[in-house]
């Protein structure tokens, strides 16, 4: 797949919609999303709460069906794909960094990290091998028999980045990465994910609240009740933001 | 990836104690019931295991062992002289109550063995000889008279006397027998004197027992004697079976102990179930992570089966072990009944199996249904 470089189209939604509930209680989440994300950006989605962010992010990652439009990422159809498809190719493709960071409790860092791997069907040996590099590329080599409740909020997010980032997926989404994190190891996180993560081959997509990371995006998508409100690139964000 | 998940569930020891404890209980509650139960059945079959003999002969209106319609003397004749028939000898057993020298009652299961050959004689001495029966006023006491007789301040013991009818009884010896239902103690003496100290009545034998000969087989004498006029005939197995089988469907027992193991099962499955069900529940989120980062169905299901089944059998293993230790201490103490054929351990096995399976499955459901996005939140 070489046109997989920077620059080329990496996640492509059309006139999405997604609907939760029924009758009185209908939400309608998404009202008909045209979006882009291209390789070897950092993305941010930024908006009011209830804009709709986290579903299209779900969408995107084939986390949660849509009602109507379309969703490419990588050139492939989610909406043609079936559930244990879909599922193989989040394993392959996908990275994510949550805001509850999701370690699992009664594994150590190393375990948690290798996960990725061995689901692609690693050996222990391999999956922890490269675990270990991973653990050690975004900082924490000293913690890699430490437990989730051993480490610090910004440490644990840091264990999450690795293991969203070992098997090399070529989508990063990472929702609300600071949420949980003081200002300063927000700050960190981001920029590890700016220097780990952002690579040519690979599109970053950050949904967030928090303004002090603003200036990390090379592009900033913003939405407002369901729909793209507006898409600013370099310098807008400098001058709107900064 | 099952490593892994063994070690989420290890990891969790509260949980993982939790859990184990519940599934322990249910299979204690099952195995141990179910043992008092057969053992208790085991029990009402104690005259048939204490006096070992290939063939009992009774009236033909007789439908268990611990039922006693008593016969004419010359039944025992009449069986004789059936072809096939090795030896054949009356048998008096009798519910009678013997007067200790206190003055107090106790009552006694009264068996009367053939003077002239002792069929039917106790397996195990503890003390004493079984031949001393023919000395006058001889008895055999057993190990139930024994402690029974203690509990009331008397030690019983070979060369002690106590009464029946008024008539003297003289302990000549002491032997060992399987506890009967009501755990009334045997007393073993001859036919004759048995017939001494029972109340005067018509007729008195209650049973005559029979070997075949080693050239015929059972099932041809067995048919022989059924069809003597007023006369059944049971193999002995055959017959603690009926035994069984009748305290089954005339007593209220098998229906207060089955309510009782079902309700192992449904308490064992209500908590081993419930804290599956928890367990699940709050690692449903980390299954959803697994899930968002490409972990099919197919896996996770291994991953929860492992996780409860390994709980199951540690269950199992404990709750079996405990029932294990019951039936021991118990054992050596002789009551409350306990009995643990293999078929129990299948059982619950299967039950234990069954819980696992169904808490194993309500979880996986449960993470199926869950959106994935749920890792969001
Ligand atoms: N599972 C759901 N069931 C019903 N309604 C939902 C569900 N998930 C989201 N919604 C609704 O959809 C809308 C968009 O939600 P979403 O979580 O995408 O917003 P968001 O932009 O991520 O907000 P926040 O910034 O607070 O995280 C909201 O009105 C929300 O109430
Ligand atoms: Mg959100």
């Amino acid at each position: 797949m070489s046109e997989l470089n920077n620059g080329a189209l990496a996640v492509q939604t059309r006139s999405l919609v997604k609907t939760f509930g029924g009758g009185e209680n209908l939400v309608q989440a998404l009202k008909g999303v045209d979006f882009e994300a291209r390789c070897g950006e950092l993305l941010m989605i930024v908006g009011p709460s209830g804009c709709g962010k986290t579903t299209l992010l779900s969408v995107i990652c084939g986390t949660l069906q849509f009602d109507s439009g379309s969703v490419e990422v990588f050139g492939r159809d989610l909406g043609a794909m079936r559930p244990a498809e879909l599922t193989a190719f989040r394993g392959q493709n996908v990275g994510f960094v949550f805001q509850q960071f999701n370690l699992i409790p009664t594994w150590t860092s190393l375990e948690n990290v290798s996960v990725p791997l061995l689901l692609n069907g690693a050996s222990r040996a391999r999956a922890e091998a490269v675990a270990g590099k991973m653990l050690e590329a975004v900082g924490i080599g000293e913690k890699l028999h430490a437990y989730p409740s051993q480490l610090s909020g910004g440490q644990q997010q840091r264990v999450a980045i690795a293991r969203a980032l070992v098997h090399e997926p070529r989508l990063l989404i990472c929702d609300e990465p600071t949420a949980a994190l003081d200002a300063g190891s927000g700050r960190k996180v981001l920029e590890l994910i700016k220097a780990t993560a952002c690579r040519p081959d690979r599109c970053v997509i950050v949904v967030t609240h928090d303004s002090r990371i603003f200036p990390f995006a090379d592009r900033i998508t913003e939405m407002e009740d369901g729909t793209v409100r507006a898409v600013r690139d370099g310098e807008e964000i400098q001058k709107m933001y900064v | 990836m099952l490593r892994l998940a063994l070690k989420m569930l290890f990891g969790d020891r509260a949980k993982y104690a939790m859990l184990v404890c519940g599934l322990s209980f249910c299979a204690l509650l099952m195995t141990q019931q179910s043992s008092v139960f057969c053992g208790l059945l085991l029990w009402s079959t104690a005259t048939v295991r204490n006096i070992q003999v290939p063939i009992w002969v009774a009236d033909e209106k007789v439908e268990q062992v611990n039922e006693v319609v008593p016969l004419r003397d010359v039944e025992v004749q009449r069986v004789r002289s059936v072809p096939g028939v090795d030896w054949a000898v009356p048998l008096f057993w009798n519910i009678l109550q013997a007067r200790l020298p206190d003055g107090t009652f106790q009552a006694i299961q009264l068996t009367g063995l053939d003077s002239a050959t002792l069929v039917g004689r106790p397996v195990k001495m503890q003390a004493g000889r079984i031949e001393d029966l023919r000395l006058p006023n001889a008895v055999i006491v057993d190990q139930v008279a024994i402690k029974k007789f203690a509990r009331k301040g008397i030690a019983l013991r070979v060369g002690s006397t106590f009464e029946i009818n008024d008539k003297e009884a003289r302990v000549v010896g002491i032997c060992e027998t399987y506890r009967s239902f009501l755990g009334q103690p045997y007393v073993f003496t001859t036919y004759s004197r048995a017939l001494e100290y029972s109340p005067p009545q018509r007729k008195k034998l209650c049973f005559v027992l029979v070997q075949p000969r080693a050239d015929t087989p059972l099932a041809t004498v067995l048919e022989r004697i059924n069809q003597l006029r007023g006369l059944r005939a049971f193999a002995a197995d055959d017959f603690a079976w009926k035994t069984i089988v009748w305290y089954f469907v005339n007593t209220g027992i098998p229906i207060s102990f089955g309510i009782v193991v079902l309700l192992g099962v449904v308490v064992g499955v209500a908590i081993a179930g419930q804290t599956f069900y928890l367990f699940i529940h709050e690692n449903l989120r980390f299954m959803a992570a697994l899930k968002a980062m490409g972990a099919g169905m197919g896996m996770l299901a291994r991953m929860v089966f492992l996780q409860a089944f390994t709980v199951g059998f540690t269950g199992y293993g404990f709750g079996v072990g405990l029932t294990a230790l019951f039936g021991n201490a118990v054992l050596t103490r002789g009551e409350p009944p306990f009995y643990m054929p293999w078929q129990i351990l299948v059982f619950t096995g299967v039950v234990i199996v069954l819980i696992c399976c169904l808490s194993a499955l309500v979880g996986l459901v449960k993470i199926a249904r869950a959106e994935v996005a749920i890792v969001f939140k």
